[in-house]
């Protein structure tokens, strides 16, 4: 069966504001970033979906010895879907310098950003993004 | 499980680890000849070569390593894999190797790995360390080792109810025992305790005429901002293994063949291994799910449990991982782990010694030779030649190497064979 929702086409909605994800029709579960099967029950029997955007922030770090290409300070961070399933990303709109662990279980907002990519990474990429709500 | 031989470690060979000025393979080669002269064995009588290695092609421009490594000790001839478990490459060759002479299909194999990290300086081999992680749904983000392991200690700290800064302090004992233990070991890359570059740092400020900074004890200086940068919050600089180069190899045969080879043949009592997806599909990583599966296949292979465990070279890439990597082994309960190594349990002569090599922190990290590095210090520890390092009376040891955001884990479990 062919590959339902693509990185391609993940990557290209996100560019136009919409957070994809796959629902599965056996069991309900959600799975995002994409798979090719459901992430609970392995069935390839999903629908793409687009998902609520709504999260939890779980953890996260200040990264402040970049690697090649990426200018530090930046805060990467896992999120808990309100759908379920985790996703990582970058935290904008914090100052990296007064991040500290209240920002764990607070509510987010899923977005992107384009990130220029390198010899390595085949073209361009997105990153989730995540703002705090409240 | 098929009826499997017993299999077993006849020779041993560890390069110098550090900031080498030899290639991958000279520095394999040099550890490959050592292990097959210690077997009593030549260089003709291996069947096969289980080679583990990550980056050379970002290090030296090199693919189909294995195949150059097994020429230059004179073995063109042979198959050779090359295996490729980022950090875990090296165990995931030896299990490799165990389970082609376990079978029966070979009986005298060469397993091991080498890299060169250093060549490629810190900001480049961040980005293809960072190849380790998922290219398409982390690394934009530009996660790093660091920041996976950053973002496990936050989980940590929170889930057990630890403060950070009680935490920190706690994490802070890793690297002084292991840079203490790895003081005592001249293959290791930084061979001094942490107090031994607190002085050596306070001596060069005063040589230089610059004020001489204030550090009482280890802990002060740890502490400090400047001594200590921060790397990926909260992790610091120390809490960090360094770029290393160096290789390591062994040769593996059956048990029958080792007793006629050596008076101290190293039984590979068992073995596991278990990959997880991107740490997006783990959730939360405080615990290393790959691990305990892993840990629990070579456990019931060997028919032992953690209580068996004299010894132990485990995977402490960053501080936080060596103390999960003691609670997922089973040596103490989850959310204890970091108490247990800040009251010294884990010091050689303590409740089980952990890293008494000095683990990647200070016996470095050349991430293709990791495994083997742990897997020839158990086995020195387990023939007693360790000197003022050595574990008194180790008959049982194991080895514990992470690989990537924890999608790969590897464990072997080895005893003394005489
Ligand atoms: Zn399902």
């Amino acid at each position: 069966m062919e590959y339902k929702l693509t990185y391609n086409k993940y990557t290209e909605a996100l560019k136009e504001g919409k957070f994809l994800g796959l629902k599965c029709n056996q069991c309900g579960a959600y799975t995002v970033p994409p798979k090719k099967v459901c992430m609970e029950c392995s069935s390839e029997d999903m629908e793409v979906v687009e998902l609520s955007g709504k999260g939890k922030l779980q953890t996260f770090t200040v990264l402040r010895v970049p690697p090649e290409g990426f200018e530090a300070p930046y805060i990467v961070a896992m999120v808990e879907t309100k759908e379920g399933p985790w996703v990582t990303g970058n935290l904008v709109g914090v100052d990296p310098d007064k991040a500290t662990m209240n920002l764990m279980g607070r509510e987010v907002k899923v977005g992107a950003k384009a990130v220029p990519g390198d010899k390595f990474s085949g073209g361009d990429m997105m990153a989730l993004t995540f703002s705090l709500v409240g | 499980m098929a009826n499997l031989r017993e299999v077993a470690v006849v020779g041993i060979g560890h390069t110098k680890f550090g900031n080498l000025d030899k290639t991958n393979i000279e520095l394999f080669s040099e550890a490959a000849m050592d292990a097959i002269n210690e077997s009593n064995l030549k260089p003709k009588d291996i069947q096969a070569l289980y080679f583990g290695n990550v980056l050379g092609t970002h290090e030296e421009g090199q693919l189909g390593m294995a195949a150059f490594a097994a020429a230059d000790i004179g073995i063109p001839y042979i198959p050779t894999t090359r295996i490729e478990g980022i950090c875990a490459s090296a165990t995931v060759a030896i299990r490799e190797a165990f389970i082609w002479v376990a079978s029966g299909f070979y009986d005298i194999v060469l397993a091991g790995g080498t890299e060169k990290a250093t060549v490629m300086g810190t900001s480049y081999a961040t980005r293809t360390f960072m190849m380790g992680s998922d290219s398409r749904y982390e690394c934009p983000a530009g996660i790093t080792f660091p920041g996976v392991f950053a973002m496990m200690t936050y989980l940590y700290s929170k889930k057990y109810g630890i403060p950070l800064d009680v935490l920190k302090d706690q994490m802070h004992a890793v690297p002084i025992k292991n840079h203490a233990n790895g003081k005592l070991n001249p293959k290791a890359h930084l061979q001094s305790s942490i107090r031994d570059i607190m002085e050596k740092q306070k001596a060069k400020a005063k040589e230089k005429g610059k004020p001489v900074p204030t550090w009482n004890n280890e802990m002060d200086f740890l502490h400090d901002l400047s001594a200590n940068m921060m790397v990926a919050e909260p992790l610091q600089l120390y809490d960090c293994c360094p770029f290393s180069d160096g290789a390591a190899a062994l040769v593996i045969v059956p048990l029958e063949i080792a007793k006629k080879l050596t008076d101290k043949p190293v039984i590979i009592a068992g073995v596991g291994q278990c990959s997880a997806g991107p740490i997006h599909n783990q959730k939360d990583i405080s615990r290393v799910i790959s691990r305990e599966f892993s840990a629990k296949q070579a456990y019931d292979m060997a028919g032992l449990t953690p209580q068996d465990i004299d010894v132990c070279e485990l995977h402490d890439c960053f501080s936080i991982a060596e103390i999960v990597a003691t609670e997922g082994l089973g040596f103490f309960d989850f959310g204890k782990g970091a108490e247990a190594v800040a009251k010294g349990e884990t010091k050689i002569g303590g409740k089980i010694a952990i890293n008494p090599s000095g683990g990647l922190k200070s016996k470095g990290h050349p991430i293709g030779a990791t495994g083997a590095s742990q897997a020839y210090e158990i086995a020195k520890q387990l023939r007693g030649e360790c000197g003022p390092r050595q574990v008194e009376g180790a008959k049982v040891g194991m080895t514990d190497t992470l690989g990537g955001d924890l999608c790969t884990v590897a464990n072997i479990i080895f005893k003394r064979g005489w």
